[in-house]
C-alpha cells in the first residue's frame, strides 16, 4: 500500500473522520477524551486511531503518563499540493463563488 | 477554536517522511541557500549554538505580493528567535517570533522543535513541534487557517514543499 492509499483508506471511514474533526477542534487529546460520547468500545476507538496513526494523520506524544493524540495535516497537504494545481484551484473557487452569489440572489 | 491555554491543546505537531539523509534535511532547514527554495522562500540566518540568533528574511516575491495586495510594507526580518539547543543533524530547538504584523509580534516568542530521525531505506522522519501557548493568532497563521487571506498554508505547506524539493530537486515555488 502506498502512503496515499493509507490516507484515503483512513479517511474512508466516518468514525475516523469524526476523530480527526475532534482533534481539529482541540488538539492533543487522550484516548479517554476522544472516546467520550462515541457509541463504541474503547478497543474499537483504539483500532481506528491505529489506522489513523499508520496513515500519519495522527501523531502521538507522551506527556508524563498520558499519551496525547495530535492531528497531522501534512499527508492531506501533500495530496492537495500534488493534485490540485494553483490554476485549477482558482477556477474551482470561482465556481464556488458563483454558486454562492446565485443562491444569495435566489433567497433575496 | 478553543480559549484553553493548556499547553498540550495549543501545541501543533507536524510529521513528514522524506527520502533524504538527516543531514540533507538539517541543511535545508538551517542554510539560506536551501531555505530560499521552498515554503515562504525567505533566507534564514542561524547561529547554531545555545543563545545564538535566528532570523528569517522576507523574500522579494513575498514583498512584491504583499505590496500588490495593498498590505503594509513587509519588514526585512519576518521571523526572529534564539537557538536553544542544536544537535546536528538530529535535533534543533529554538524560539520563534513572527514579525509580519503587530499582533503576532505582540504575542512574543514561541518554542519550535525539529526532530530528525533516520529510518529504513534512506527515508528520514522529520517531526516539527510548535508550542504556541499564548499565541492564538500565530497558531492560526502557522496552522494554515489564514490561507484564504493570502497568508499561505503554514507549516503543512512548508513541509510538503520541503519534501518535494528534497525528493525531486524542484519545489512548487521554484517551479
Amino acid at each position: 500500500m502506498t502512503d496515499d492509499d493509507r490516507v484515503f483508506k483512513a479517511l474512508s471511514d466516518p468514525t475516523r473522520r469524526l476523530l480527526l474533526d475532534r482533534l481539529f477542534e482541540r488538539d492533543g487529546r487522550t484516548l479517554t477524551e476522544l472516546e467520550s460520547g462515541l457509541e463504541m468500545t474503547r478497543f474499537g476507538v483504539m483500532k481506528h486511531l491505529r489506522v489513523l496513526e499508520d496513515a500519519d494523520l495522527v501523531v502521538t506524544r507522551r506527556s508524563g503518563r498520558e499519551k496525547l493524540h495530535f492531528l497531522n495535516p501534512v499527508p492531506i497537504r501533500l495530496i492537495h499540493d500534488r493534485w490540485i494545481d494553483k490554476y485549477r484551484e482558482r477556477q474551482v473557487s470561482a465556481l464556488a463563488d458563483l454558486k454562492h452569489e446565485l443562491e444569495k440572489e435566489d433567497t433575496a | 477554536m478553543t480559549t484553553d491555554t493548556d499547553t498540550r491543546t495549543t501545541t501543533q505537531i507536524y510529521r513528514v517522511y522524506i527520502k533524504a539523509t538527516p543531514q540533507a534535511i538539517w541543511d535545508a532547514i538551517t542554510k539560506p541557500e536551501w531555505s530560499e527554495r521552498y515554503g515562504y522562500g525567505g533566507r534564514v540566518e542561524y547561529d547554531l549554538r545555545p543563545g545564538g540568533t535566528y532570523r528569517a528574511f522576507a523574500s522579494d516575491d513575498m514583498k512584491k505580493a504583499r505590496s500588490e495586495m495593498g498590505g503594509s510594507p513587509t519588514p526585512d526580518v519576518i521571523v526572529d528567535g534564539e537557538v536553544v539547543e542544536s544537535d546536528p543533524p538530529r535535533r534543533l530547538v529554538q524560539t520563534w517570533r513572527m514579525l509580519m504584523d503587530p499582533q503576532s509580534e505582540a504575542e512574543g516568542f514561541t518554542r519550535l522543535t525539529y526532530e530528525i530521525a533516520e529510518g529504513h531505506g534512506g527515508v528520514s522522519k522529520l517531526t516539527l513541534i510548535h508550542e504556541l501557548e499564548g499565541a492564538p493568532r500565530l497558531a492560526l497563521f502557522v496552522g494554515g487557517e489564514m490561507e484564504s487571506d493570502g497568508a499561505g498554508g503554514g507549516w503543512a505547506e512548508v513541509l510538503s514543499d520541503l519534501k518535494t524539493l528534497l525528493e525531486t530537486g524542484r519545489s512548487f515555488h521554484s517551479a
